[in-house]
């Protein structure tokens, strides 16, 4: 047979392979640490503590992790057409404006329960917009996705800091955001949920958006593996001969999958606009539509693999900026190391221990069968 | 007996749970055509990349010469004079013969003096077995059978004694495929050993000593050729007897269901691929397109599938016609009663990473039978699964399981039973049987007939002459992206070689 790659039990699949290729990451990432003539172990403490120490931590790092399951979903749905969009950065920022606008309109007239509601479709209008044209320049012209979506980021740099120094901005403030919101653009905050397990949720902005963030990864569950359209994409993105041969319309499939991505990454733009800063400020995206890339890589473009996986790139934002404020010598640059070979083991080299991994389950299912063969007999 | 090029003892491999080969001995005597037969996925392939050194044994021996010898990747084969000459050549198109045989034998960085010597012993070579062809051609510019003795020559460079050829006669016309047999008489003669492997019995009877059957990874059987049958051969290989020609009755052809007229495919380089064909395929009839690959069956196919562009021509489907040179669109063929199977079914009629019930579906989704509104009706589609693995005797038996992980035959029943069951008027079928078992085939050929008999209008194409002459009502024969003949399915093959090899062809269409 011609694949040397055996089946593993789902368990060493999803759960084993993930965890050792976590662990080498670590492992690597204690070794750059012992370098800079820092001790790992102290490092390792400041992580976890700093992510998980106190209620407050914890609502940092889920505030974080709302933010990534929103980018991460937005690239797993265009790579189940078959689509790489780079372009997160771009759809999140841009998708600022719909939050914006939405308050901006409504926060001193409203309450929040119904300006949430419009924003949420605000964001996702104008993410799924800025996501329409490099899909559609893809579906008609060819032109390739990866590079008109890393394009469409810069352009959406340029326009937002037009936007907000000429048109967003009040008159006469200096800083180049938009008025700070009445109660009616601020989300509450899930201070309840952490209470349950009698946690004190302290400053952190930890909000509602995270629940909307768990509904959006169920509904793109649905959509990829429960609806038509779901599967004409994955047919396309598995087999674009297979799509053709079945029917189905590639243009329309492809413009579609885009807006969804480009809709989900501007969902993001809810959290950090209204749960945390009430205004919209310059660069708020603060690269998570990168780092979605690589939530979705870990978790496999899978929603069940996404949110663990943002969970923990949330510790690693919340663990790393404690690990630099309590260790001097190890700056904010050291945290995005650390990030970085989280994605180089899990990511890019995540078959790297596979085969021996598959090796060990051969020997151990071969020794199995003898068993039950010696049984038998 | 000591007169052993080659014996395997033991060889035993497994991928993860797969047992790819179970204690295979095997032993071929110097100067013989040794053939090993057998099913797909019966291991034949695995063995010889162990003895090519692209995969390690688990456990067993391999000796050459009366040496045992451990082959850790090709380059130990090469020096141990193992050759092999792959199903699918491993040349380089836009190099020459001569740079393409002494590639990786350059033997140093500059390469003026390895030139000359490489062209002295092609030379040679050429002499000493009749391997003409012009050291200086470029190898996209050769026909495929010339491109398969460039690997034969590249092998024998390297001084192998031993040559493996994997399914070689694939890609060859009838003529092609006899002077490969000449070629390979010729080296026997000069004391080389070929191991042949082959799932063709007939090549296995006209020039092979000895015979191994492979089966389930296992080698069931070795018999001395001439004292064995097609029958005997069938029946080691599949585990029972088989029927190798299906029975098939008189057809009774009806109105004309498809119709195609001054048929044209240029392809995206502007090469003609089709050349203005015409014919009629009649309800109840089935139309045999016999051809060596790539002489346009596979554009005529999808361009009247809807999944390629024509450039000119009309087509009638159940008298109406279809647009072949505007807007392609195969979800409304099928809804006007077309059914099409591909030639390739791995990367077309197939999504291999989709579980079975979903491939079950691929162009009829949007049957309302299997939605819900927006929603797919996952119930309703794993029922209908489990009705087609139950009637197509599709094995393993699970609609769930990856499609990736069933056999080539049984991924060809999925596909057959998705395209069959719909009661189409139309049914255009590629290689049926490529890749498929013997046993599958019989039970594929068998619906093709009952197909017809039920009044179906099928259009067949088969770069396997013998399943074409089996099948088909009328042939068709294309060569050069034209039709240059039909016969009757009783025409002789050395008629139809020649019509394949464009030589009757030319006469007829002057005419």
């Amino acid at each position: 047979m011609s694949t040397p790659y055996a089946k593993l039990p789902g368990w060493v699949e999803y759960g084993l392979v993930p965890l050792i290729n976590l662990a080498v990451a670590f492992i690597v990432a204690g070794l750059v640490v012992l370098l800079v003539g820092e001790n790992p172990f102290e490092a390792a403490y400041h992580l976890i503590n700093g992510a998980f120490g106190r209620g407050e931590y914890i609502g940092f790092t889920l505030y974080y992790a709302t933010t990534f399951i929103f980018t991460g979903l937005a690239v797993a749905v265009a790579f189940h057409c078959g689509l790489f969009n780079i372009g997160g950065e771009g759809q999140a920022y841009v998708g600022g404006i719909g939050v914006a606008l939405a308050c901006l309109w409504l926060d001193q007239t409203m309450p929040w329960y119904v300006v949430f509601p419009i924003a949420i479709v605000g964001s996702a209008f104008f993410g799924a917009l800025w996501a329409f044209l490099p899909g559609w320049l893809q579906a008609k012209r060819g032109s390739h996705i990866v590079i008109t979506t890393i394009m469409f980021n810069f352009i959406a740099s340029s326009l937002m800091v037009y936007l907000l120094t000429r048109v967003l901005k009040p008159l006469g403030s200096m800083a180049p955001q938009t008025r700070t919101f009445a109660e009616g653009g601020q989300l509450p905050k899930l201070d309840w949920l952490l209470s349950i397990f009698g946690l004190n949720i302290g400053t952190a902005p930890f909000n509602i958006s995270f629940l909307l963030a768990l509904v959006a990864a169920f509904a793109v569950w649905v959509l990829i593996w429960r609806t038509k359209l779901g599967y004409e994409m994955r047919t396309m993105g598995h087999s674009p001969s297979a799509a053709r041969y079945a029917g189905i319309r590639e243009s329309r499939i492809t413009v579609i999958a885009m807006m969804i991505s480009g809709g989900l990454a501007g969902m993001m733009a809810l959290n950090p606009i209204m749960g945390e800063q009430f205004r919209m400020q310059l660069d708020f995206v603060q690269g998570a539509g990168f780092v979605g890339i690589a939530v979705a890589l870990m978790g496999r473009s899978h929603p069940g693999g996404i949110i663990p996986a943002a969970i923990l790139f949330g510790v690693l934002y919340q663990g790393g900026a404690e690990i630099a404020f309590e260790m001097p010598s190890i700056s904010r640059d050291m945290i995005v190391i650390i990030q970085g070979l989280v994605i180089l083991f899990a990511g890019a080299l995540e078959n790297m221990f596979r085969p021996a991994i598959t090796r060990v389950f051969a020997m151990r299912g071969q020794r199995a069968a003898a068993v039950v063969q010696t049984k038998g007999a | 007996m000591d007169n052993i090029a080659i014996e395997l003892r033991g060889i035993d491999k497994s991928f993860g749970p797969v047992h790819a080969n179970k204690n295979i001995n095997l032993k071929v005597r110097k100067g013989t055509i040794h053939g090993i037969i057998g099913e797909n996925g019966a291991g034949k392939s695995t063995l010889m990349s162990i003895l090519y050194g692209f995969y390690q044994a688990d456990s067993g021996e391999i000796i050459v010469d009366g040496r045992p010898i451990t082959i850790r990747d090709p380059n130990a084969a090469i020096s141990a004079g193992i050759g092999m000459v792959h199903q699918h050549f491993m040349l380089v198109e836009n190099f020459t013969v001569l740079e393409n045989v002494m590639l990786g034998a350059e033997d140093s960085q500059i390469l003026n003096k390895g030139i000359a010597k490489a062209r002295q012993e092609l030379k040679r070579l050429e002499k000493e077995y009749a391997l003409e062809v012009n050291p200086d051609a470029l190898i996209e510019e050769l026909p495929v059978g010339l491109q398969q003795r460039v690997e034969i020559l590249k092998a024998l460079y390297r001084k192998a004694d031993i040559l493996i050829l994997d399914e070689p006669t694939g890609v060859l016309t009838p003529a092609e495929a006899d002077h490969l047999f000449r070629i390979l008489g010729q080296l026997k003669a000069q004391g080389k050993t070929i191991i042949l492997i082959t799932h063709k019995l007939r090549e296995i009877m006209a020039i092979t000593d000895e015979v191994s059957v492979m089966r389930r990874g296992e080698m069931v059987a070795t018999r001395t050729t001439g004292e064995t049958s097609v029958e005997e051969l069938a029946e080691l290989m599949v585990g029972r007897r088989v029927l190798l020609r299906v029975q098939k009755g008189e057809g009774t052809p009806g109105d004309v269901k498809l119709s195609v007229q001054g048929l044209t495919v240029k392809d995206s380089r502007g090469v003609t691929m089709v050349d203005d064909v015409t014919f009629d395929v009649r309800a109840g009839e089935i139309v045999g397109i016999a051809g060596v690959a790539g002489n346009g069956q596979s554009e005529l196919l999808e361009a009247i599938a809807g999944i390629r562009k024509a450039t000119t021509g009309t087509v009638l489907l159940n008298g109406e016609s279809v647009d072949v040179t505007g807007h392609r669109d195969p979800a409304a063929l099928r809804a006007r009663g077309l059914a099409h199977v591909p030639e390739d079914r791995h990367h077309v009629g197939l999504v291999l990473k989709f579980e079975e019930s979903e491939n079950a579906i691929l162009g009829y989704h949007n049957d309302p039978r299997y939605l819900n509104g927006v929603f797919l009706n996952i119930d309703a589609i794993r029922k209908d699964a489990e009705e087609k693995i139950a009637k197509y005797d599709i094995r393993p038996p699970n609609a769930r399981l990856k499609t990736a992980n069933f056999s080539g035959g049984n991924q060809q029943k999925i596909v057959l039973a998705r395209e069959m069951e719909r009661g189409p008027d139309v049914l255009i079928i590629g290689q049926p049987t490529r890749g498929v078992d013997v046993g599958a085939i019989e039970f594929i050929h068998k619906r093709i007939i009952e197909m017809r008999d039920q009044g179906k209008a099928v259009l067949l194409v088969s770069v396997e002459l013998d399943e074409i002459r089996a099948l088909s009502d009328r042939i068709l024969v294309m060569f050069a992206g034209r039709v240059v003949g039909e016969r009757s399915p009783d025409a002789t093959e050395g008629e139809l070689g020649l019509l394949m090899a464009g030589v009757e062809g030319r006469k007829e269409a002057a005419e």
